[in-house]
């Protein structure tokens, strides 16, 4: 493997310097090159340069007057700071992975429906309950009619970061539409629980999929959908291995109350891979361990070459030795996190 | 355990014809009123704490005929939503059997001199909603927020003032933040734009003393009359048996909004009655605005009919008390109980062990799984299975 690609983290907070941790470890195709950010004193740009890459607080404008321009570009700001960059990246051919809700491109959740837009310069990784939902209904919808599809994302208020505070609507909102536009139902609910216990709990999401009535009796039907939902979590677990039902997907006969559709219950727990946040918060890791993977994926066909991803049964368990050695205080409490609508 | 299931045929249409006599005596008595001073305001939510009650099973027929007989008693402020907020309406909290919207529009055209109040919880409910409320009529927006996450309801108190509503805060599951950390997200919720914020005491958790120094340390950073200032305000659950104490507490120690549901009707135990509220007020000089004659027929004629089931303490609901857990769990840890056949005070317990929130209706089942799953290893163990 000759061809790498180069990529600039914009946003050097909890989820910039996760997702530089994942670039480093896991892409072979990708070098993490540029930290960028806004303030001078801020200990994701020092952890970045102590780690290699050119790291500068003039922002944006700093990183388009470089020579070598990188491949890609992670947002990692805002959907304000990404709708006002978004252009400029395009103008200069920077391929963009959106981490904030600005959705200027379209929402990508790799296992579902990265294949149909390699050739998006610019895609939005929806939310980080988007990111851990959206496969489940995509997986029943592959089998049955899903008119309604409802989730509760629960994660812990340390890893809820003032970003995703201020905009909690823009969560709900992004999530429920991209359970449409990504998950396939033909209407999306979605809500968000903040729970402060210590310690903290894990990432947690339920998926409620309305479906035909017959789905919910035992029989061919609800076998097909429990192997489509099994079959999706193994590729999710490709990319973030703490990504694993809590308990077997439950089925419960139509009601009336529920216009007489059948419901399929499946719940999901998300443990972080502790790349550099902690276990608890899931939720920032799907979202970097996705944008990660679809950086890889981009770049890889951009320049005509294979993903060179390693897969988690590749990585293993080992500690990374680039984690152990940046861990300090800030590392367990992932509540700065400068990203909205995680 | 019995079939907990609140099937719509169950619940008789309120008759919410007024007679002529009544509605001259409601004016009249509106008149004595109206000049009265109060010591303080009851806001009554039985159509909206309520309809936890009631598995979100409200007809609008039930819905004018409260609303008629709260504002002839001289209710100044009545909550209609779904039991969890706008948008409440889903699989997770049970789906209205009203659109709530339309439920909120009866209320605004039923009411003569009370104002209609919706309740939202941002992560559930959005600034749509609250705009859609304002819409059909809802004068006073009540943003709750887990007792220590308030800083999730600053874009939807700026937007219901940009409304031009009235704004009350409700900081939930109060009993799990020291009066400190209550005082201290109070603040954020009146910088946010709150004119009222709420101890509710949504487990029925708090005794006496603890919901007391909770109410004192909210008044004490955010109560007075400087800029800067709001109101405070108590909502209690009747788990424990506490919610009048508690009330009286609160206006002792300077709550100038408590809130209460006709026969209790709400969550867990259900909430503070109204017309139980109203009796004692009146017995200790403290004036409410409340004919007590009509808000004791309210309660009586018009609302303890069609309950299907009065809210009561029995094992399920004191577990809440004493665990400490959001009452409108209770509905769904019995259906939950009896679809997994474990007890639903066992299912309780371990939510109040896990420090669930509120909103978290889903974990129930993770739980009743969980406990079904040892009672099966129980029962192969007793049957000398290793």
């Amino acid at each position: 493997m000759s061809a790498k690609g180069t990529a600039a983290i914009v946003g050097p907070g909890n989820i910039g310097t996760d997702l530089m941790f994942k670039l480093m470890r896991r892409s072979a195709i990708l070098e993490p090159r540029y930290m960028i950010g806004v303030d001078p004193a801020s200990d994701g740009l020092r952890r970045a340069k102590s780690l290699g890459l050119r790291a500068s607080h003039e922002g944006v404008d700093w990183l388009l007057a470089q020579d070598e321009l990188p491949d890609i570009v992670f947002e990692c700001t805002s959907a304000k700071a990404h709708e006002a960059n978004a252009p400029r990246y395009a103008e200069a051919g920077i391929l963009a992975v959106d981490l904030t809700p600005a959705a200027v491109g379209p929402y990508i959740c790799p296992p579902v429906n990265l294949d149909f837009n390699l050739d998006a310069t610019n895609v939005n990784m929806i939310t980080c309950g988007g990111q851990a939902t959206t496969p489940m209904v995509r997986a029943v919808a592959d089998v049955v009619r899903v008119p309604y599809a409802e989730i509760v994302a629960s994660i812990s208020s340390k890893s809820a970061g003032p970003g995703t505070r201020a905009n909690i609507d823009e969560f709900t909102e992004t999530t429920s539409e991209a359970l449409e536009v990504v998950g396939g139902a033909e209407k999306g609910k979605a809500i968000i629980i903040l729970n402060p216990v210590e310690p903290p709990l894990m990432m947690r999401n339920s998926v409620f999929c309305a479906i035909p009535a017959e789905a919910g009796e035992p029989g061919e039907l609800q076998e097909r959908i429990l192997a489509s939902i099994h079959a999706m979590v193994e590729k999710v677990q490709d990319y973030v291995p703490g990504y694993h039902l809590r308990a077997e997907p439950q089925f419960d006969p139509a009601r009336e109350t529920w216009g007489d559709q059948a419901r399929v219950f499946i719940p999901i727990e998300v443990k972080g891979r502790g790349d550099y946040l902690p276990d608890y918060a899931g939720n920032l890791d799907i979202i970097t361990a996705a944008a990660a993977r679809v950086g890889d994926m981009m770049v890889a066909h951009r320049l005509g070459v294979d993903t060179t991803w390693k897969s988690s049964a590749e990585l293993g368990d080992s500690p990374d030795p680039l984690v152990v050695e940046s861990e300090d205080a800030d590392r367990t409490d992932a509540s700065q996190t400068e990203k909205a609508g995680v | 355990m019995g079939d907990m299931t609140i099937r719509p045929e169950d619940t008789p249409v309120v008759n919410g014809e007024v007679t002529e006599t009544e509605v001259l005596d409601t004016l009249e008595r509106s008149a004595a009123n109206a000049g009265g001073e109060t010591d303080l305001r009851i806001t009554d939510s039985t159509l909206r704490d309520g309809s936890h009650a009631m598995a979100h099973q409200f007809t609008e027929e039930q819905v004018r005929g409260v609303v008629s007989a709260l504002d002839r008693a001289g209710v100044q402020i009545i909550e209609v939503s779904h039991g969890d907020g706008l948008g409440g309406s889903s699989f997770n909290y049970g789906f209205s059997k009203v659109d709530e919207f339309d439920l909120i529009k009866a209320a605004v055209d039923e009411a003569t001199q009370a104002k209609i109040a919706i309740l939202m919880l941002p992560g559930l409910g959005t600034v749509h909603h609250l705009k859609k409320a304002h819409e059909v009529g809802a004068s006073v927006a009540r943003i709750a927020t887990h007792c220590t996450e308030a800083d999730v309801s600053i874009q939807h108190f700026g937007a219901a003032r940009e409304l031009g509503m009235e704004t009350v805060g409700f900081l939930m599951l109060s009993h799990r933040a020291s009066p400190a950390e209550l005082a201290k997200q109070a603040r954020i919720m009146v910088d946010a734009g709150a004119q009222c914020v709420y101890v509710v005491d949504s487990a029925g958790a708090l005794v006496l003393d603890t919901a007391q120094e909770r109410i004192q340390a909210v008044i004490d950073e955010i109560g007075g009359a400087a800029p800067g200032s709001a109101q405070v305000g108590f909502h209690g659950h009747q788990n424990l048996s506490m919610g009048i104490a508690n009330s009286v507490l609160a206006y002792q120690a300077g709550a100038k909004q408590i809130d209460g549901a006709l026969c209790a009707l709400g969550a867990g135990a259900g909430n503070s009655p109204t017309e139980v509220l109203a009796a004692t007020y009146e017995r200790m000089g403290i004036r409410t605005g409340i004919d007590l004659g009509q808000v004791l027929s309210a309660a009586e004629d018009v609302v303890r009919p069609f309950i299907p089931r009065l809210p009561w303490m029995d094992r399920a609901s004191i577990t809440q008390g004493y665990a400490g857990v959001y009452s409108s769990f209770l509905l769904h840890a019995e259906r939950a109980a009896e679809r997994y056949n474990v007890p639903a005070h066992a299912i309780l317990q371990k939510v109040g062990d896990l420090g669930y929130v509120g909103g978290q209706e889903d974990m129930i089942i993770d739980i009743a799984l969980q406990l079904q799953n040892e009672q099966d290893l129980g029962d192969l163990a007793g049957a000398g299975v290793r």
